[in-house]
C-alpha cells in the first residue's frame, strides 16, 4: 500500500527577517523576526507611537527597511524590482487608519476602480461585485454616497470593502476598531473572523484594543517601546498568561501582573 | 525644611510671594494649615519649584503635609519623570551652522524639483506611449475647473488691465495728439506680456493653490498611499491630468484674455472719441502673427510651471492640516516667482532673437 501523500512542510505566508525600521538615523524598531502562516489573524500589538503602523507600511512596501528582508511565501519582497513588487502588491488588500477612501469618488467608484484597473470584467459584473462587497460590510444602499457624507465607522467599513475588492490573499487592516463605539467595534471583529473563515484570507491587524486582540487573533507580535525591538511573539492569550516578558504581560493585562486577565465571554 | 503654604491661590489673584530664602533642595515637609482655596496655579507653582531645585537622589520628593487632593495632583504630575530629550535641542546659534542648514535645505529643494521634473517627464512618456493610467473623467473635470470656470475672473482682470493701460497711455499720448496709438499700445502690451502674465498669476492663485491643497489633503488622508497599494502610479493618476489640463487651457485662456483686454482699451478709446471700428482696425494692424504667438508660446510653459509647483508642493506636504496650508502658500509663491523669472528670461531671449 502506497504511503499517503506527503504534505510539504507548511510554508509561512509572510516571513520577516532581521527587519530594522528607521526614519533617517532614528531607529524605530530593530531586529524584528516573525512568521505569519496562511489563514492566521496576526495582530501587531504595542503602545501608541511604537511603530505598529510603520511596521505595516514596511510590510506593504510604502517604506523601505533600513535592514532586513520581508518575504511572501518565500519570495523576496524587499529585493524585488518594481514590476515584481507590483505582482506582490496585487495580492494585498489594505485598509488605512481613517479608511483613506478617495474623497472625490463615491463608495461604488472607490471599490470599482481597482476592479476596472486590474480585471477585464464587464461594467455590469463590476457593479454587482461592488454591491456585494458593500453588502459584506453592511453598507448596502450607500453606493452613491461620497466618503464625506458618511460617518467615520462607515468610512472604515467601506475601506475594508475596498481592500477586499480584488479578493486579496492577505488583508492588512490598520486600527480597524479605533474610535468606534463598542458595538460597531464588536461587529467589525465578527466581520474579520468571518472573512478569514469564509475567504481563507490571511489577515494582519494593527491594533491596541485588548478586547479585539483576544477576540480575533491567533498570533501576534508585541513591539516594546522601551527596548525598541519585539517583546514577544505568539498567541496573545498565551502571552498574557505565560509570557516571560513582564512588559508583555503588563500590556495585555492593562497594567500590573496582579490585574485580572481580560476574558471574552463566548 | 518645611514649606508653609498660605492664602488663596486663584487665577487672576495676587502674584505668589515667597517669604524667606528660596530653598536649594526639595522641602521635606509642607504645612498647609493657612492654605485657602486653590486652583491649578498652586500645583503648577509647586511643580515649577520642585523642577527648579532638581530631582532628589533618592526617589520622588516628599509630599508630606499637603492636603489630600493637592497631594494627589502632585503625585500624578510627578509620576512620570520629565523627558529631558523631548524638550528638543536648543535652537542652533552658530552662524556657520545656520548657513549650512539653509544651504542643505536649498539643495534638497533643488533636488526635489529635479526629481519631480524627471518623474513628470517619465509620466509624460508613459502617457504618449499609452501606458499611463488616469480616469478620463478626472481629466475633464480638471479641464472644466481650470478652463470654463476661470473665465469670469480672467474676463474681469483682463478687461480692467486693458482699460488701465489705455487710460494711462492716453494721458501721455494725447499730449502729442496721438490718442489713436493707444490701440497699438494696448494691443502689443496685452499680447506680448500682460495677457499671459495676468492669466498665469490668476491661475497660480486659483488653480495652482487648489492643486496643492487637494493633493496635500489627499496625502494627509493616506489616499495617495492607497493609490500606490492598489497599483496606481500617483504621478500618472494625479499629476499628469492636472499638467495636461493646464497646458491645454492656458493658451486658450491667454488668447481670450488678450481679446478681452482689447475691449477694455476700446472702451477708453470710445471715451476719447476713437470710433470702435477704427480702434479695432488699428489693433489688428499693430499685432503681427509672430507677436501674437509669443504670448501663447509662453503660456504653455507658464501652465506647466503652475501645475508643477501646485502638484510638487501638494505631494510633498506634511501629514497635518496646517501642513496643507503651508504647502498651498509655498505652491503659489513658488509658481508666481518662477513665472516672473521665466518671463524675464523669455524677454531676454526674444530681444536677442529680435522678435
Amino acid at each position: 500500500m502506497p504511503d499517503p501523500p506527503q504534505h510539504p512542510p507548511a510554508m509561512a505566508k509572510i516571513t520577516v527577517r532581521d527587519l530594522t525600521m528607521a526614519y533617517g538615523s532614528f531607529v524605530v524598531m530593530r531586529d524584528l523576526n516573525f512568521e505569519v502562516m496562511a489563514r492566521d489573524i496576526f495582530v501587531i500589538i504595542g503602545g501608541s507611537g511604537c511603530g505598529k503602523s510603520t511596521l505595516m507600511r514596511h510590510m506593504i512596501g510604502l517604506q523601505e527597511p533600513a535592514a532586513g528582508r520581508i518575504l511572501y511565501e518565500g519570495g523576496d519582497f524587499t529585493a524585488a524590482d518594481p514590476a515584481g513588487r507590483a505582482r506582490f502588491i496585487r495580492r494585498f488588500g489594505v485598509m488605512y487608519q481613517s479608511g483613506a477612501l478617495w474623497s472625490s469618488m463615491t463608495l461604488a467608484e472607490n471599490i470599482a476602480m481597482p476592479l476596472e484597473e486590474h480585471t477585464d470584467l464587464k461594467p455590469r459584473a463590476i457593479r454587482e461585485l461592488v454591491s456585494y462587497k458593500l453588502a459584506l460590510v453592511g453598507l448596502s444602499g450607500y453606493e452613491d454616497y461620497y466618503p464625506a457624507q458618511i460617518s467615520g465607522g462607515m468610512n472604515k467599513r467601506a475601506g475594508i470593502a475596498r481592500a477586499m475588492a480584488l479578493d486579496p490573499d492577505i488583508l492588512f487592516l490598520d486600527e480597524p476598531g479605533a474610535g468606534l463605539d463598542p458595538l460597531s467595534s464588536r461587529r467589525l471583529d465578527d466581520l474579520i473572523l468571518r472573512l478569514r473563515d469564509s475567504l481563507g484570507s490571511t489577515i494582519v491587524v494593527v491594533t491596541h484594543e485588548l478586547e479585539s486582540i483576544f477576540a480575533i487573533a491567533n498570533h501576534s507580535i508585541f513591539l516594546d517601546t522601551a527596548t525598541r525591538t519585539q517583546g514577544a511573539t505568539g498567541n496573545p492569550a498565551e502571552l498574557r498568561d505565560h509570557s516571560d516578558n513582564p512588559a508583555v504581560r503588563r500590556f495585555l493585562r492593562r497594567g500590573g501582573d496582579d490585574a485580572p486577565p481580560i476574558t471574552i465571554p463566548p | 525644611m518645611v514649606l508653609r503654604l498660605a492664602g488663596e491661590w486663584r487665577r487672576g489673584g495676587p502674584e505668589p510671594r515667597i517669604e524667606g530664602e528660596a530653598p536649594e533642595r526639595a522641602p521635606n515637609r509642607y504645612e498647609a494649615a493657612a492654605l485657602g482655596d486653590f486652583d491649578s496655579t498652586l500645583p503648577a507653582f509647586l511643580l515649577a519649584q520642585l523642577r527648579a531645585v532638581g530631582k532628589p537622589a533618592d526617589g520622588p520628593p516628599p509630599l508630606e503635609g499637603l492636603p489630600q487632593n493637592l497631594r494627589g495632583l502632585m503625585e500624578l504630575a510627578l509620576a512620570v519623570p520629565e523627558e529631558i530629550e523631548a524638550r528638543g535641542a536648543p535652537a542652533e546659534t552658530s552662524e556657520i551652522r545656520k548657513l549650512g542648514g539653509v544651504t542643505i535645505r536649498a539643495l534638497d529643494g533643488i533636488r526635489s524639483i529635479a526629481e519631480f521634473s524627471g518623474r513628470t517627464m517619465l509620466a509624460l512618456g508613459r502617457f504618449l506611449t499609452g501606458r499611463a493610467r488616469f480616469r478620463a473623467r478626472d481629466f475633464w473635470l480638471i479641464v472644466q475647473d481650470c478652463g470654463v470656470r476661470a473665465l469670469p475672473i480672467v474676463s474681469l482682470i483682463s478687461f480692467l488691465i486693458g482699460l488701465i493701460l489705455a487710460f494711462v497711455g492716453n494721458v501721455e499720448l494725447s499730449n502729442f495728439g496721438a490718442s489713436l496709438y493707444v490701440a497699438d499700445l494696448v494691443a502689443i502690451a496685452m499680447v506680448r506680456e500682460m495677457g499671459v502674465m495676468m492669466t498665469a498669476i490668476i491661475m497660480s492663485g486659483r488653480t495652482g493653490a487648489a492643486f496643492a491643497a487637494h493633493l496635500g489633503s489627499m496625502k494627509a488622508n493616506q489616499e495617495i498611499d492607497a493609490l500606490r497599494t492598489f497599483g496606481f502610479e500617483p504621478f500618472d493618476f494625479l499629476v499628469l491630468p492636472r499638467m495636461l489640463a493646464l497646458v491645454l487651457m492656458m493658451p486658450l485662456l491667454t488668447i481670450y484674455s488678450n481679446v478681452i483686454g482689447f475691449f477694455g482699451g476700446m472702451l477708453v478709446g470710445a471715451a476719447v472719441n476713437i470710433p470702435p471700428e477704427l480702434y479695432w482696425y488699428e489693433t489688428l494692424s499693430s499685432v503681427t502673427m509672430t507677436t501674437a504667438f509669443l504670448g501663447v508660446f509662453k503660456s504653455v510653459f507658464f501652465g506647466a510651471v503652475i501645475a508643477m509647483c501646485g502638484c510638487l508642493h501638494g505631494m510633498h506636504a506634511g501629514n497635518s492640516s496646517s501642513a496643507v496650508g503651508e504647502a498651498t502658500t509655498r505652491a503659489v509663491v513658488a509658481s508666481i516667482t518662477t513665472i516672473i523669472v521665466l518671463d524675464s528670461i523669455f524677454a531676454a531671449i526674444f530681444t536677442v532673437l529680435d522678435i
